[in-house]
């Protein structure tokens, strides 16, 4: 199980969470000006990096807020959390390409 | 009560306070510090339980947490009941009481036996290949048959009324394991100011070198016995430092999170009624170090399951702790200096040592110590067999020719109530696999040995494959000042290694390296004695004629190995193929009924 700090509040264990997914695809402004194939891109199109990836939590047993998580898929580590619209901290290698 | 297999001094019990136990409702006596497994040795009892399926009669082969075979349905009280318990974990206390398992109408006629006698005649699949026809028979009459013949133990009937509790705590280390290396890292971290968690499975603390006497390592003039004592003053100043003993690490999770049971109330007399039976402990430490050292393996060759036939280290373990000696005319086979220093403390405490048996050509310094005592040493020899009922009376020995099969000529049958087998050691290495750690074959040392891990964890001592106690300690404070550097601390004190006075091991040869010691009769040959699984001759190498399963490239694999993932979906529509390089259709995991997005 995962230790996750909260921006907000704090480390605390994965069970408090809930995992909303990777960050950076907004809904659409007007999905019925969309086509099928770029809504079921946005709905389903996922980028499942290797390596550092930028996801959104939850703090539902918590805070109740939404953040920022920066996560290596291949080991598990949190690298970083920070709330939505700050901007991410550097040295994650998140620009970086796929390891 | 009779204990004929009990030394009148030594060991870690208190012979002031006797304590009887039933056993089958019969009784067994033994003293505060013995476990179950000894104190049935000391009453020289053998057959302690039944094979899973075929129904081999079973004897205690380990004195530890690997054993096999000792499994008991152990009673405290109502509802207190725990089946399969190791009967050499479970310490004695009054009013306990033990039943074996796995055998109608009684562990010494067992008729599901017959199993054994018919096992060439239940191929594999037999249960679902025979018993389904007539349709309606299956519920009413073989299925009810077959689950009394099948599994371990019978699940306790009523509420058990004790209490378990979770405690969740966070520390800079948790050191697992309280054997040499484990000790001398908590200490070293604890006195530099990080806060360490020691677990130990054991009661008191000491690891392997509680199961080593006058032939062990003499530690500062010392025997570790005598070492050890001086020990807990030391740990007590030495910070902030939770040892916890009968405590195992039950997981230790990629993420660092780790899973301690500790049992609390199993062990004392009159618990205190506030106190839970058992802790689990949820760690998070910053850092782990592995010094879970190993275990040793048993030999291959046809009946190598017979009642008598135990571990040399498991010998010296219970004549260590429990003044116990598992046979009085012993035959011992060193394919690991193990043997020899079993041979020495056992001929030392009044056995009759027969024969020591090496099939090694340049045995180590312990066998010229053994000669030196006057013990008979057949250097280039294996065991090929061995005779009696189920009790061992007798063991084949052969010598080698060079190539290592037992020549014709020349076998003996040498008359003996215990045969020790020295088979080398396994590092313990579940752990560290589990936390992410990889493993690479070692030829030198016929094991896994542990390789590159995550960053927060190390492994120390005979877990990482240390023959020798100095190697161990020096890998301990190497592991202890990388950690420490790592968390940022402090470094360790310096601390001058501790004089210690060991003979190097020779390498051992591993227990597969001798085919044609067990090819003669594969099928009474086992390879692991609680399922009774033979060597698996059929579809292994070695069956179909190559000479050597044992060459190092031959050699096993780990069990699981991350493969690449083959796609299993449909391939993707039109529309879909045309979405750039690297996106997919999969969901990141998440849990049930949350569905919608942020």
């Amino acid at each position: 199980m995962l230790v996750i700090p909260c921006p907000f509040c704090g480390p605390r264990e994965e069970v408090e969470f809930a995992c909303g997914g990777e960050a950076g695809s907004p809904r659409p402004a007007d999905p019925g000006a969309l086509d099928d194939a770029a809504w079921t891109a946005w709905l389903w199109g996922r980028v499942n990096r290797k390596g550092p990836q930028v996801e959104t939590w939850w703090h539902q047993a918590g805070c109740g807020r939404w953040f920022l998580v920066a996560r290596d898929s291949r080991d598990d580590r949190v690298l970083a959390t920070w709330p939505i619209g700050a901007p991410a901290p550097a040295g994650l290698g998140l620009e970086e390409p796929d390891p | 009560m009779r204990q004929p297999f009990r030394l009148a001094t030594g060991g870690r019990i208190d012979r002031s306070r006797p304590i009887e136990v039933r056993l089958d409702g019969e009784r067994l006596s033994g003293f505060p510090g013995d476990t179950l497994a000894s104190a049935i040795l000391a009453r020289g009892i053998r057959l302690v339980g039944r094979s899973f399926k075929r129904h081999r009669p079973r004897g205690i082969l380990t004195a530890g947490p690997e054993e096999p075979n000792a499994l008991l349905r152990v009673e405290r009280g109502p509802g207190r009941v725990d089946p399969n318990s190791r009967a050499t974990l479970v310490e004695l206390v009054p009013g306990l009481s033990a039943a074996t398992q796995n055998a109608w109408p009684s562990l010494r006629h067992d008729l599901a036996g017959l199993f054994d006698r018919a096992a060439s005649f239940l191929p594999a699949g037999f249960y679902y290949k025979t018993f389904f026809r007539p349709a309606g028979a299956w519920e009413r009459l073989f299925e009810p048959a077959i689950r009394r013949l099948a599994g371990l133990g019978r699940a306790p009937e009523t509420a058990d009324p004790d209490r378990y509790l979770h405690r969740h705590v966070h520390c800079d280390l948790l050191v697992v394991g309280g054997g040499p290396a484990g000790l001398r890292a908590a200490g070293l971290a604890a006195r530099a100011g990080a806060r360490v968690i020691l677990a130990d499975e054991r009661p008191a603390p000491g690891g392997g070198l509680l199961d080593t006497g006058t032939a062990g390592p003499r530690i500062e003039g010392l025997l570790a016995a005598a070492w050890l004592e001086r020990l807990p003053g030391e740990l007590e100043g030495a910070g902030e430092l939770v040892q916890l003993s009968r405590t195992a690490v039950e997981a230790l999770h990629p993420s660092g999170h780790a899973l301690l049971l500790e049992r609390v109330t199993d062990h004392l007399q009159e618990p205190d009624p506030r106190l839970p039976r058992e802790r689990l402990w949820q760690v998070r430490p910053r850092a782990v170090l592995l010094a879970t050292g190993r275990i040793e393996r048993p030999l291959l060759f046809p009946d190598n399951d017979r009642l008598g036939i135990l571990l040399a280290g498991a010998a010296r373990a219970f004549l260590a702790g429990q003044a116990v000696l598992v046979g009085r005319d012993v035959v011992v086979a060193a394919f690991d200096d193990s043997g020899y220093a079993a041979a020495l403390e056992l001929a030392a405490a009044g056995a009759r040592v027969h024969a020591i048996v090496d099939p090694r050509g340049a045995p180590g310094p312990l066998a010229s110590a053994a000669e030196a005592a006057g013990l008979r040493l057949l250097a280039g020899w294996a065991p090929v067999g061995s005779e009696g009922g189920p009790g061992l009376r007798a063991v084949r020995l052969a010598p080698l020719d060079r190539t290592g099969r037992p020549d014709g000529r020349g076998e003996r049958t040498v008359p003996c109530d215990a045969l020790l087998v020295a088979g080398g050691w396994t590092p313990a290495v579940q752990l560290w696999a589990q936390a992410g750690g990889g493993l690479a074959w070692d030829a030198a040392a016929a094991a896994f040995l542990p390789t590159r891990g995550p960053s927060w964890l190390r492994i120390a001592g005979a877990a990482a494959g240390a023959r020798t106690l100095a190697e161990a300690l020096a890998q301990a404070d190497r592991a202890t000042a990388e950690l420490l550097a790592g968390l940022g601390l402090a470094p360790p004190p310096a601390e001058p290694l501790p004089a210690i006075e060991e003979p190097v091991p020779a390498p051992s040869t591993p227990p597969w390296a001798l085919p044609e010691t067990w090819r003669r009769d594969p099928k009474a040959t086992f390879v692991d004695s609680r399922t009774t699984s033979p060597w698996p001759t059929s579809s292994s190498r070695c069956a179909r004629g190559s000479p050597r399963p044992s060459t190092p490239s031959a050699g096993p694999r780990p069990g699981w190995r991350p493969t690449r993932a083959r796609p299993r979906h449909p391939p993707p529509s039109r529309s879909s193929r045309r979405r750039p390089a690297g996106r997919s259709t999969r969901w990141h995991p998440r849990p049930c009924g949350r569905l919608g997005r942020p």
